[in-house]
């Protein structure tokens, strides 16, 4: 039998930088500082670092950072593409690489600007690669539109409505209201102030849609054992999926049989298929939202619920601490920070060890997903 | 073949802004040069006949490299829609209330096409009022000329 990936790896640090519209720092010492920190949180020297993992849309090169950070000898890098698609699979690679003897200290990372940096659809040049000549000259421009357009059909095939993602923005805004580091900390969202805010891509509005944001993150990885002798309680990586069905087509997916079944549904069967545990054993989930729309269709897609009740399953609090399945603790992509879901990892990290801002009690399992509607990725975390 | 498609820096003013043109690859560039000719066609396979959307260099349900442009016949339905809203590019925001839509195709529900629905072919893109916009209502293809050069499939409803 060859090596398994449940439970041989584990995150023993997370660090990050301060979130905001605008750091004056560069990406590049963003993600330094990150790094530095959650090497730091593990007690493990950089010089110790030999494994890279991050995404093609980071523009800080494992070269760089491994320079900057002072990491010995590298035996392993590995970048993940589709964007927000990326984030769990960098973990995922560094475990399989962990695992399988290739390396020994691993460092997933993610700097990101767009909070201060350019805004895609305000570059004519940028709109215009080969796949968007289906898309693009329609006015259908931006994910938010391409999303939108799931979204719209989604409520007219399972009747769901705006309350239902309105449900979704809630539980991520009230649990960045209890997060210091939140970039929407002390700052309420209300059912009118959803209902009457500006449209962004009708049936989405402002509140649908995740904050562009300056900040970096970071997280190590090391072998179970090793783990055990860090500094902090060590979360296990249990299981871990990548997911790009067949017929996909990136985030306008349209051209499936069914387009409202996404990547979703690939990564989790893989990834219930590593695991002892199924989704009614997650005690707390971490599911990227960079719309709202992504968390009734991720939800089913990972077998919360069944077919068109991702909607309803937001009702009566389910979402919230004390609900069904607490989501985004610390206020996800929609409240806290959107950095490509890398703050879903670490928000996880810090469920399993038990210093959440808004702690699940005795939370031993998180499901953290990547990016829904491109490539995904995801990883079953336990403590 | 000759390439029937300006250049991206050729943007020029199409009712009163700068709209996208389509920039085609190899593959889809024959799509573009049966709108230019007023023909909504589609990719098949010319082994298994099976259609597929986007145009590619192997079917992937025979995996022949032998394809064919079948003619369609331009009716479809409307299989969801959205109203973007700024911040957009220049030439869109200053089109407010205009819609995107996906259209399934009569005789291919599976081949969907994102287009727009306009009250004529070389209507402005907001020119249907947002209130007619239906899932699932019956449309046809027409085909708009863009300044450039370029001609894309539009659509109009069919009970207008």
């Amino acid at each position: 039998m060859g090596a398994t990936l449940k439970d041989a790896t584990a995150i023993a640090g997370i660090g990050q930088t301060p979130f905001a519209r605008q750091l004056p720092e560069s990406e590049k010492t963003l993600a330094c500082r990150a790094i530095v920190a959650a090497l730091d949180d593990a007690g493990i020297a950089p010089s110790e670092v030999d494994a890279f993992a991050s995404y093609t849309m980071e523009e800080t090169d494992e070269v760089e950072i491994a320079k900057a950070i002072g990491a010995g000898d590298v035996t392993h890098f590995s970048k993940v593409g589709y964007g927000g698609g990326g984030s769990c699979a960098t973990v995922a690679h560094l475990a399989a690489a962990i695992a399988t003897g290739q390396a020994s200290v691993g460092v997933a990372w993610r700097s990101r600007k767009r909070g201060s940096g350019p805004r895609p659809w305000k570059n004519t040049r940028v709109q215009l690669p080969t796949p968007g000549q289906w898309t693009r000259p329609f006015g259908l421009l931006r994910p938010a539109d391409e999303i939108g357009m799931l979204a719209r059909r989604y409520m007219h095939e399972y009747g769901a409505t705006r309350d239902h993602l309105f449900n979704v923005a809630l539980a991520c805004r009230n649990r960045a209201n209890q997060n210091p580091a939140a970039i929407m900390y002390e700052r309420p969202l209300t059912r009118e102030m959803y209902m009457t805010a500006r449209w962004i891509s009708e049936p989405l509005c402002l509140f649908d849609n995740c904050l562009e944001t300056d900040g970096a993150l970071a997280c190590v990885v090391v072998a179970a054992e090793r783990a055990r002798d860090c500094r902090q309680r060590p979360v296990y990586v249990h299981s871990a999926a990548q997911g790009l069905p067949a017929q996909h087509h990136g985030m306008v997916n349209y051209w499936n049989d069914d387009p409202l079944t996404g990547p979703a549904w690939t990564a989790a069967r893989h990834l219930w298929k590593g695991a002892d545990l199924g989704p009614q054993d997650v005690d707390v989930a971490q599911i990227y939202d960079a719309f709202t729309p992504l968390i009734p269709l991720s939800l089913e897609g990972y077998g919360f619920c069944g077919r068109g009740e991702g909607a309803a399953f937001t009702e009566g609090g389910a979402l919230e601490i004390g609900g069904r399945l607490p989501l985004n603790t610390g206020g996800g992509g929609l409240s806290e920070a959107y950095v490509h879901g890398f703050n879903l990892i670490t928000e996880g990290v810090k469920q399993l060890r038990g210093t959440s801002t808004a702690q699940v009690p005795d939370a031993a399992t998180c499901l953290v997903t990547a990016g829904e509607g491109v490539p995904t990725s995801a990883l079953l975390l336990r403590s | 073949m000759t390439p029937i498609v300006a250049p991206a820096t050729d943007n020029r003013p199409d009712n009163g802004a700068d709209l996208l043109l389509p920039v085609p690859d190899e593959d889809g560039a024959p799509f573009w040069e049966y709108a230019a000719r007023g023909e909504l066609r589609v990719q098949a396979c010319a082994d298994c006949d099976e259609l597929r959307f986007p145009p590619r260099p192997c079917c992937p349900h025979c995996q022949s490299f032998a394809a064919r442009w079948q003619r369609m016949s331009g009716r479809g339905r409307i299989w969801s829609y959205v109203l973007p809203h700024p911040p957009l590019l220049p030439a869109y925001a200053e089109q407010p209330g205009y819609n995107a839509i996906v259209v399934e195709l009569a005789e291919a529900p599976r081949i969907r096409l994102v287009g727009n629905l306009v009250t004529a072919a070389d209507a402005p893109l907001n020119s249907v009022d947002p209130a007619r916009l239906r899932i699932g209502a019956p449309v046809k293809a027409v085909f708009h000329t863009m300044p450039g050069g370029v001609t894309v499939p539009r659509w109009l409803l069919e009970r207008p």
